[in-house]
C-alpha cells in the first residue's frame, strides 16, 4: 500500500500536480518494524494502529512505515534516516531497538521517540506498551476449560520478561479453571520464521500438548494445531481463518489507541515521556474472535473475566501464587507491582522445564 | 524410545525438504561452475508465485510447485542473462537477486496474506509403510517429501552417469578446455541456473503450499542461504547434500524436543550450528588442496567469455 502511495506522490510530483500548500506542514511519523507488514500478527497489528492514526488525522500527519529492520546497528541507520529525514516523532515497535533508540533520541532532541516494550526513558524518549499478560491471561482461561489431558503448550520466542509473563499468565489463568494444568514451553529463538514455528508446534503436540499458545509472530502455529487436530489462539491478531475449528480465540492488540493518544499529544504539545502500558481497562488488549469449538459457558467465563480486568477487581498476577518450587512469592490478596511484573524472570507453578539462561 | 524418535526423524525429513530442493539445484548450477547467491530471493519468489497459483485456481500444491518452478526459473533467466550473457559479477548478481526476490513476492503477496491452503496430507505407502521405525520416518511422508527424493536419485544418477553430467562437470571445471573441445558451454550453464532456480522454486512452493501452507512475507526465513552453505558443506555431492540437510534440518527439530522433554541444551548455539559446520567444511577443505581441487569446481564464479 505504502508503495503505491509513494509512487503516486512521485508521479504526482513528476508531472507537476502538486497540491496546495497547507497551512501547516504535517507531523512526520515514522514506524520502525521487526517483521513484514504482512506476518498477520505482531508487525501487522503494529501496522494496523498506523493505518488507523493516518484514518483521524488525516492530513495533519504524514506516516511512513520501515519493515523488517533487524535488531542491530541496522536499526541505528533506519532511525536515525528517519529523524534526518523530518519525522518529528518516531515508534520502534521491539524490545531490541532499546538502545540504538536511546542513542538517537540523544542527537535528535527535538525530535520525540517512542520504544514499544522498552524500559530506557529519556527527555524526548518514551516507552509504551500493551498488557499482552492479561489477553494471555484469558486465553489461558479458555485453554483450561477446553484442555482434555491437561496439557498446555506454548512456543516462545525468546525468554524475556515480556515472554516468560505471558507464559506465567496463561498458566495461571488456565490453573485458575483446572488446577490440574501443566505448560510446556519450547523456544524458538527468532521472533518470525514459519517453519519452525511450526516444528516447535508439531514438538509440543507429539508430546501430548492439546492446547497451544504462542509469543511469536506468525499463523504457523494456528495452522499446525488444526493438522492434528488440537486447539490454538491467535495471538496479536484474530487468526481464525488459519485455524477454523483449531482456532479456540484469539488475544487481539490494538496500537491505535496508544498511537492516536500520542500523535494527539505531540500535535497539541503536550507530550511527556510517561511510560504508557495499556490494557483491557483502555482497551488496547482483548479477547476476541471466539471459535465454533467454544461452548456459550466458556466463552461468558472469559468475558467475565475480561470484565474483571477491565473494572480493576481481577489482576492476572494475585496472590496466593507459587514459583515452580512450591515457594510463594505473591502473598493471598496481594496483586503483582508493575515493577516487578516488568522484571519477571522465572517460571510460575504448573510451568514444566526451567528458563534458559 | 520409539515413540519418541518418529517424531523427531520423521520431522527430520520434512524439516529438511526445502534444503534438498534448494540445495539440489544450487549443487548443479554450483557444478557448472556459476555460484548463484540469490536462492533466497528465488524461494520466495517461488513461494508467492505458488501459493498465489494455488489459491487462484484452487489447484492445491500440484499447480503451486509447477507456478513455484515456473517463477523461479525465470528469475534464475533474469541471474543468467546478466552473469552468462552479460558476464558480470555473479556474487553481486546473485545478492541482488535476492534482495529484488524478497522485495518483489512481499509486494505480489500483499494481497495474499490472509489466505489460508489446505496443504498436503501424508501419504502412506503400502507396505513400505509398516516397516518399524523406517516405515512412519521415510514413508508416511507427503507427496512433496517423495518428490524431493526423486530429484535427488535424478540429480545423482544424471551428475555420475551420463554424458551430460560430464559435460556439465567438464564446463565447472574450465570452460575453456570444454569449449574447445566443442561442449555448449553457455547453453550447458544457462540450464544449470534455469534448473538451479526451478528448483529453488519448488523449495519455496514447498514452504507456502504444504510445510506452512499460508503466505508470510520473507517466509523462507533464511533457508535459502543455509541450502548455499549446504552445497559447500556437501563438497559438491548431492549424496552428502542429502545427510547435510537432514543434519541441518535435524538440528532444529532434536533440540525442540529437548526442550520439551526438559533437556537443558544451548538453543541458540544449536540454531548456529549449519553455520558453523560450514565453516568447518571451509576450513577443513581449504587446508588440504589435493581434496579441494577434487571436489571445488575450478571454475566457480568465474565468468566465461571465449576467446578472451
Amino acid at each position: 500500500m505504502s508503495r503505491f502511495k509513494c509512487l503516486a506522490a512521485g508521479l504526482a510530483l513528476a508531472l507537476g500536480i502538486s497540491s496546495a500548500a497547507q497551512a501547516a506542514d504535517p507531523l512526520k511519523a515514522g514506524f520502525v518494524y521487526i517483521g513484514p507488514t504482512g506476518d498477520h500478527g505482531w508487525t501487522y497489528s503494529h501496522d494496523v494502529g498506523r493505518k488507523e492514526v493516518d484514518a483521524k488525522f488525516g492530513d495533519k500527519v504524514k506516516t511512513q512505515g520501515i519493515e523488517n529492520v533487524p535488531e542491530t546497528a541496522d536499526a541505528e541507520r533506519v532511525i536515525r534516516d528517519l529523524a534526518t529525514k523530518g519525522n518529528k516523532l518516531i515508534f520502534a515497535t521491539s524490545f531490541g531497538y532499546m538502545n540504538q533508540m536511546e542513542k538517537v533520541s540523544k542527537a535528535f532532541p527535538k525530535t520525540i521517540f517512542m520504544h514499544a516494550t522498552g524500559y530506557k526513558t529519556g527527555k524526548n524518549l518514551g516507552t509504551y506498551d500493551v498488557r499482552t499478560y492479561e489477553g494471555a491471561y484469558m486465553l489461558g482461561v479458555v485453554a483450561g476449560k477446553m484442555t482434555k489431558n491437561g496439557k498446555l503448550g506454548v512456543v516462545g520466542s525468546f525468554p524475556i520478561p515480556e515472554v516468560i509473563r505471558n507464559i506465567n499468565a496463561y498458566t495461571i489463568g488456565a490453573r485458575s479453571v483446572n488446577p490440574k494444568v501443566s505448560t510446556r514451553v519450547v523456544w524458538v529463538n527468532t521472533w518470525f520464521d514459519p517453519g519452525k514455528e511450526r516444528e516447535a508446534a508439531l514438538t509440543l503436540i507429539a508430546q501430548g500438548a492439546d492446547v497451544l499458545m504462542q509469543n511469536t509472530d506468525s499463523p504457523a502455529i494456528v495452522q499446525a494445531a488444526k493438522e492434528k487436530g488440537v486447539y490454538a489462539f491467535g495471538w496479536d491478531s484474530d487468526m481464525s481463518k488459519f485455524g477454523d475449528k483449531a482456532h479456540l480465540a484469539a488475544s487481539v492488540l490494538h496500537w491505535g489507541i496508544i498511537y492516536n493518544e500520542t500523535v494527539e499529544k505531540v500535535l497539541a504539545g503536550t507530550w511527556k515521556p510517561t511510560p504508557i502500558w495499556y490494557g483491557v481497562k483502555q482497551g488496547a488488549v482483548n479477547i476476541e474472535a471466539f471459535g465454533p469449538a467454544v461452548p456459550a459457558d466458556v466463552k461468558k467465563l472469559a468475558e467475565e473475566r475480561r470484565d474483571g480486568i477491565k473494572a480493576g477487581t481481577l489482576h492476572p498476577f494475585t496472590g496466593p501464587l507459587k514459583d515452580q518450587a512450591g515457594k510463594e512469592f505473591l502473598a493471598a490478596g496481594k496483586s503483582m507491582p508493575d515493577s516487578d511484573l516488568a522484571k519477571m524472570n522465572f517460571y510460575v507453578e504448573g510451568v514444566e522445564g526451567t528458563v534458559p539462561k | 524410545m520409539i515413540e519418541v524418535l518418529i517424531p523427531i526423524l520423521a520431522g527430520t525429513l520434512a524439516a529438511a525438504t526445502p534444503l534438498i530442493y534448494a540445495g539440489l539445484g544450487e549443487l548443479v548450477a554450483e557444478r557448472s561452475g556459476v555460484i548463484n547467491l540469490g536462492v533466497e530471493g528465488m524461494m520466495l519468489i517461488g513461494a508467492v508465485a505458488g501459493f498465489a497459483a494455488a489459491v487462484e485456481t484452487g489447484g492445491g500444491a500440484g499447480v503451486g510447485f509447477l507456478a513455484g518452478a515456473a517463477a523461479g526459473t525465470l528469475a534464475a533467466l533474469c541471474f543468467a542473462v546478466i552473469t552468462l550473457s552479460l558476464a558480470a559479477n555473479q556474487s553481486a548478481a546473485g545478492l541482488a537477486l535476492t534482495i529484488f526476490g524478497i522485495g518483489l513476492s512481499a509486494f505480489i503477496g500483499q494481497h495474499y496474506v490472509s489466505h489460508s491452503l489446505p496443504g498436503l496430507k501424508p501419504v502412506a505407502l503400502p507396505l513400505l509403510s509398516s516397516i518399524p521405525l523406517i516405515g512412519p520416518v521415510f514413508f508416511k511422508q507427503d507427496m512433496g517429501v517423495y518428490l524431493s527424493f526423486v530429484f535427488f536419485g535424478i540429480v545423482w544418477w544424471v551428475l555420475a552417469k551420463t554424458k551430460l553430467g560430464l559435460m556439465l562437470r567438464a564446463v565447472g571445471e574450465s570452460p575453456e578446455s570444454a569449449h574447445a573441445l566443442g561442449f555448449p558451454v553457455f547453453a550447458i550453464r544457462y540450464g544449470a541456473v534455469l534448473f538451479g532456480g526451478a528448483m529453488a522454486g519448488i523449495a519455496g512452493a514447498y514452504l507456502s503450499t504444504v510445510y506452512t501452507p499460508l503466505w508470510v512475507q520473507n517466509m523462507s526465513a533464511g533457508r535459502g542461504w543455509i541450502a548455499v552453505a549446504l552445497v559447500v558443506f556437501a563438497t559438491w555431492k548431492p549424496g552428502r547434500l542429502l545427510l547435510g540437510a537432514w543434519l541441518f534440518g535435524g538440528v532444529t527439530i532434536l533440540q525442540f524436543h529437548a526442550q520439551a522433554l526438559g533437556v537443558r541444551l544451548p538453543s541458540q548455539l544449536l540454531s548456529a550450528l549449519p553455520y558453523i559446520a560450514t565453516i568447518v567444511v571451509l576450513v577443513l577443505i581449504s587446508r588440504d588442496r589435493k581434496l579441494l581441487q577434487l571436489n571445488l569446481p575450478a571454475s566457480l564464479g568465474k565468468s566465461f567469455v571465449p576467446g578472451r
